[in-house]
């Protein structure tokens, strides 16, 4: 056989089972677009933003699991593209970011679009490679899906000089295609203690964090957490692991937490922590993280055991395994004290969201919409006060069902991590939920979505407000609000309507609920504005640098 | 530590930490390429943990390099180690003594 490197890479990736790639062509990846013009398995997404490409890849790769592919040229379109893979990093998200380099003979000579991307990429990747031969890239390429599946997952930046797409080489056979690593051996000592730890409980808590999704591991959390018949918290990204209306649910913990479930924190006696890696939003001041706690840590990251704290058993495992494992040494427990002692925290300080029943409420929106949804839901978001509305809201069911930006917390994720799910998932509704800050961040997707008719509803939550940044400036900064204002409206029903995509006023409508109804009901893509009151807080809120016991409960206005 | 205490990167301990100054010698077997010094120099960079001594060379197995690394002792060196072994082209991480004689021999070369 005889083919290019950009042949090659294109059916590696056809190979690897990839179906659709988003991205933006340029000067120095042409030869890549080339060999994908001729794809017959391949449909390529054109998106107007190298940073949306990489959501879009995002959104693919958090509802399906699965590695997803995103293409950008040199330069420009290399550094565009790095928010969105930082993004998957922090994340864990794998996705596989191929670049085109200008030609190897002028590297190093300040070329056209050169720029050091092997370099900008380190840090912000799971792990990176630059092609310097064609050969070279029957190694990388599966190579690149191993290391992106195997253990964490996390992404991966290939970048490909012109000339190594240009060469043409002949070969007999293709590689063997990349496959995850298999799972660490778990050691049965540990898992003993920390059966012991958990037989041993009074006041358990489970605490289930992102890695519950990433491994597929949900049932077996969810199994567990009903067999010891302990409350279980979610991180944000652990929101769907159980569904939030399970008996023994807690919902989110940390910054934005019901105040019960920090409460419930405070007084446990054993923390089971499975695929958590107790970032700051979640633990509060870690010294007052869960004082009275012993804890269990299972993760397949060892670097995350006692990085933030020590655990008395620190489990190196997939969480499948791990729980497998675990299972049989630990006896049922029926309901008891501890959970006597929650149900009242819950009565004693329970969590308030004002104006549920009022459609066009800060809080009602997202409990309307959830009401209507039917069928198959994804839900994505920006960031926030309207991320953590829905974080707080929204009874997620599923795992995989809830994209949200985490741990970087990028505006601009929401409107092309929706465009990625719903391509992934066409029978689906995807709904949006995104702030009048974030979605101008990557607005210019809205094109993306109509050009592909996707099943895309977009609620813009708009206090003409950076809202979140109002919500410090007000609270902290002795209420000196300074850029966090805007002093001219956009009009989203305009902008959307510029982008050829249905939109509508929840503001000037006289039936809001119809209007959400029949929103939801249509197929296709469609721009919902919804205007809100800055003033209007998202509580509780611990203070920056608090422990999570001192949150703030509400204000005069959210009261 | 204290069982469910602060971790090594809490911040009172950071300072601790850094005002501990014993050197450690680190002995890194890493795939022989031109990306991975800067994999490994890289990741101390961000963490602001600093590497005063570094010596490269390939093994006799040409495919393989031998990074050795003088660094400071410090609390948060545990979480250092593992995060090198989580970089795909490092295949093994050891940890020697401030006694090691490979810096000491160099050394010579390095006195005016
Ligand atoms: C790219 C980026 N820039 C800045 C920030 C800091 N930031 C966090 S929330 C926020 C305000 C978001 O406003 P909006 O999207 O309107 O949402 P709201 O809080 O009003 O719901 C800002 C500026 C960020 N998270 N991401």
């Amino acid at each position: 056989m005889k083919y290019t490197g950009a042949e090659i890479i294109i059916k590696l990736l056809e190979r690897h089972g990839i179906r659709q790639i988003a991205g933006i062509p340029g000067g120095a990846n042409l030869p890549m677009y080339d060999a994908l013009s001729q794809s017959e398995s391949i449909r390529h997404i054109l998106a107007r933003h190298e940073q949306g490409a990489g959501f879009i890849a995002q959104g693919q790769a958090r509802v399906t699991g699965r590695p997803a592919v995103f293409f950008a040229t040199s330069g420009p379109g290399a550094t565009n593209a790095i928010s969105a893979v930082a993004d998957a990093k922090l994340d864990s998200i794998p996705i596989i970011c191929i670049t085109g380099q200008v030609p190897q003979n002028m590297i190093g000579t300040d070329a056209f679009q050169e720029i050091d991307t092997y370099g900008l990429s380190v840090p912000i990747t799971k792990h990176n490679y630059f092609a310097r031969s064609a050969k070279e890239l029957f190694e990388i390429i599966p190579d690149a899906f191993r290391v992106a599946m195997s253990g964490r997952p996390g992404p991966i930046w290939i970048d490909v000089p012109k000339d190594v797409q240009m060469e043409l080489i002949e070969f007999d056979e293709w590689p063997v295609n990349g496959a995850p690593d298999p799972s660490p051996a778990i050691d049965m000592r540990s898992i003993q203690d920390a059966a012991t730890m958990i037989n041993e409980a009074k006041r358990p808590i489970v605490y289930v964090g992102g890695g519950a999704i990433h491994s597929g591991a949900s049932e077996s959390v969810r199994a567990l957490i009903e067999k010891i018949n302990a409350p279980a918290v979610m991180t944000l990204m652990g929101l769907g692991a159980l569904p939030t209306r399970h008996p023994l649910s807690l919902g989110m913990l940390g910054m934005h937490a019901a105040p019960f479930t920090n409460h419930a924190l405070e007084e446990c006696d054993t923390l089971i922590a499975l695929g958590a890696r107790f970032d700051d939003r979640a633990t509060g001041k870690v010294a007052q993280f869960c004082p009275d706690a012993k804890i269990v840590h299972i993760d397949i990251d060892a670097s995350e055991l006692n990085k933030i704290k020590n655990a008395k058993v620190g489990i190196i495992a997939d969480l499948n395994d791990a729980i497998e494992a675990l299972s049989p040494c630990i006896g049922p427990k029926g309901s008891n004290d501890w959970n006597d002692r929650v149900d009242q925290l819950k009565k004693e300080h329970p969590m308030y969201m004002p104006n549920l029943d009022d459609p066009t409420s800060a809080y009602g929106i997202i409990d309307h919409v959830a009401g209507m949804l039917e069928g198959e839901t994804y839900i994505t978001t920006d960031v926030g006060q309207h991320q953590m509305r829905v974080a707080q809201a929204y009874p997620f069911e599923r795992p995989r069902q809830w994209l949200t930006s985490g741990g970087l917390g990028t505006m601009g994720f929401g409107l092309p991590a929706g465009i990625g799910a719903a391509l992934e998932r066409p029978e689906a509704t995807v709904v949006c939920f995104t702030g009048d800050g974030s979605i101008l961040m990557n607005i210019q997707e809205l094109i993306t979505a109509v050009e592909e008719n996707l099943n895309l509803k977009i609620f813009v939550c708009n206090n003409n407000s950076l809202g979140l940044v109002h919500q410090q400036q007000d609270l902290f900064y002795e209420k000196r609000i300074f850029a966090a204002n805007y002093s001219r409206a956009v009009d989203f029903v305009k902008i959307a309507e510029g982008f050829q995509m249905e939109s509508y006023d929840l503001g000037t409508c006289i039936d809001p609920v119809s209007l959400i109804a029949n929103v939801l009901a249509k197929p296709g893509p469609a721009l919902i504005n919804v205007p809100l009151d800055v003033h209007h807080k998202v509580f509780p809120m611990v203070p920056p640098g608090g422990a999570n016991s001192e949150m703030i409960l509400r204000d005069k206005i959210t009261a | 530590m204290k069982e469910g205490g602060a971790g090594p990167l809490d911040a009172c301990n950071w300072k601790f930490g850094r005002m501990m100054k014993t050197n450690t010698i680190l002995e890194l077997t890493v795939k022989n390429h031109s990306g991975v010094m800067m994999h490994v120099c890289s990741l101390f960079a961000r963490r602001v943990f600093n590497v005063d001594g570094i010596l490269c060379l390939p093994t006799g197995d040409a495919s393989k390099s031998r990074l050795w690394l003088r660094v400071k002792e410090d609390l948060r060196l545990e979480q250092m180690i593992l995060q090198l072994q989580k970089l795909e082209d490092v295949l093994d991480v050891r940890r020697h003594g401030a006694s090691h004689a490979v810096f000491e021999r160099v050394g010579k070369y390095f006195r005016e």
